[in-house]
């Protein structure tokens, strides 16, 4: 039998502009995606020393609206969305009541009563049922992710590119603020947000004008070094920079304080889902905690190997790639909280092989202001 | 594209065979759907292998990949440059982008590969596109 969910891809805007670049595609979650055009190396490092373009109108929106809009935020979200101004994003998580993640979000504050939620693709149907369950406040929703293309422009020249289609004067918006725009003329959402570790932003538009922007941006980008930047760029970069990715870091088993992510679990703004779950863990203290780690052999730790300290096993890979910036092979892992130490030496199960590693501060990469 | 004078595998290895000496490596089909190689670890000098067995493994930026070994033999050197410079196995998997050379046990093995017309036949079945 073939599960609904596999039966039919879904494809995002730009799908034919993707097989015209020959790039490779892959099911992600559901999504026919482009996993690399040029090469992972290339998009990776046109990223960091210039530009990328990445299509990521796979990500979902849910809109919320209405006078309670912030009310249903705040409930079945960790971080204080009553701390956002109008224009101004932040990274929360969307919490089951055992204050785990259902998934994790970028919350942006249109207005009082206007909140836009960007959350993952793959996750964006259970998300919505989910937040329409908690409404209480009675707050309207609107699974809106069909109306909206995202496209990601990353890297230290995006702003120079990205400025010569819009008036609005990009300096001006701040890290995680965002304003309201045309791109070459397209109605838009300028976010000064992305997933890479680079200045950049996230511009969400109607999809019909999905391949005019993707060949304009393209076009103007290409004299800078720009790339067109697939899923495989998109999570070495993200994995360097050291941010959580839904099902390896974080899912319905994992709470905010063991991901390292307490600086968006606000326990003090008031009841949300999972809260008294999350102070009692707090109070408690975690079992284990997610660490990043370098690999000191050659040898390349991959998602869900054995990570063992002392001959025991201590837990999994949660994420592991060759970094193609920094030209090591690092991972991410979950180890229990009195092993978390940079220095501590790990072994990682790989293939028959017990490999060395050692556990170093995050973020792994950090861009030069 | 495939050299006529190799014979291939179904999972893309290549062989190059004169009287008992045999050379190996993988597919240009093989390579671009890996992507950037990054790693290779091949067995040591003197190892036996078995056709239709892992004997090695590489790696690009997403991807790990296991090598089985078109007919049985002995290692009897490996290519000293994929060490250093894994990415070889992109630019020429054919050629410079060997991995490793043996001696057969029995040179029979090599008449149940596919010739270059049969392995680019198998391969288009397959598209172009992962």
């Amino acid at each position: 039998m073939t599960s609904p969910i596999t039966a039919q891809l879904r494809k995002t805007a730009l799908n034919g502009a993707h097989r015209r670049l020959n790039a490779k595609m892959v099911n992600f979650g559901g999504w026919d995606m482009p996993v690399e055009y040029s090469g992972i190396v290339a998009e990776h490092l046109a990223t960091r020393t210039a530009a990328g373009l990445f299509d990521v109108s796979h990500m979902g929106e849910i809109e919320i609206r209405g006078p309670r809009a912030l009310d249903l935020v705040q409930h079945v979200t960790c971080n204080d969305a009553s701390k956002l101004a109008v224009g101004q994003a932040h990274y929360s998580g969307l919490m089951s009541e055992r204050g785990t993640f259902v998934d994790d979000l970028l919350v942006h504050k249109i207005s009082d009563a206007h909140y836009l939620l960007c959350v993952n693709a793959s996750n964006q149907d259970q998300d919505f049922d989910h937040i329409r369950r908690h409404n209480a406040a009675g707050a309207q929703i609107e699974n809106a992710g069909a109306r909206y293309s995202q496209l990601a422009i990353q890297g230290p020249k995006a702003l120079c590119i990205l400025q010569r289609f819009t008036a609005v004067p990009l300096d001006s918006i701040r890290y995680y603020h965002f304003g309201f725009g045309t791109v070459d003329g397209v109605d838009s959402l300028i976010a000064r947000t992305g997933y890479t570790g680079e200045d950049g932003f996230e511009i969400y538009f109607a999809p019909e004008h999905s391949e005019r922007l993707w060949s304009a941006l393209l076009d103007a980008g290409s004299g800078e070094g720009m790339l067109p930047c697939g899923l495989g760029a998109r999570n070495t970069l993200r994995l360097e920079a050291s941010m959580c990715l839904y099902g390896h870091e974080i899912d319905e088993t994992t709470t905010p304080w063991e991901a390292g992510l307490g600086w968006i679990c606000k326990t003090a703004k008031g009841d949300f889902l999972g809260r008294d779950v999350l102070i009692q863990q707090k109070e408690k203290g975690i079992d284990r905690t997610l660490v990043g780690f370098e690999m000191l052999d050659r040898l390349i730790a991959r998602d869900a190997c054995t990570v063992s300290i002392g001959g025991a096993l201590v837990g999994r890979v949660t994420s592991g790639s060759p970094a193609p910036f920094l030209k090591k092979n690092i991972g991410m892992a979950y180890v229990p909280t009195g092993s978390k130490a940079p220095g501590t030496e790990i072994m990682i199960g790989i293939r028959a092989n017990q490999a060395p590693a050692r556990i170093v501060p995050m973020p792994f990469y950090k861009r030069s202001k | 594209m495939y050299p006529t004078d190799y014979r291939y595998t179904k999972e893309h290895e290549w062989i190059k065979v004169a009287g008992d000496a045999g050379t190996i490596g993988i597919t240009d089909y093989a390579q671009n759907e890996l992507g950037d190689v990054v790693f290779v670890e091949m067995p040591a000098t003197g190892t036996k292998i078995t056709k239709g067995a892992v004997f090695g493994t590489v790696e690009s930026v997403k991807a790990v990949s296991e090598i089985y070994a078109p007919v049985s033999g002995e290692v009897t050197e490996t290519n000293p440059a994929l060490s250093a410079t894994p990415e070889l196995l992109n630019s020429d998997p054919h050629g410079a982008a060997w991995l490793v050379k043996i001696k057969l046990a029995d040179p029979a093995e090599v008449s149940g590969l596919m010739d270059a017309a049969a392995y680019q036949a198998f391969v288009s079945e397959k598209g172009t596109a992962a």
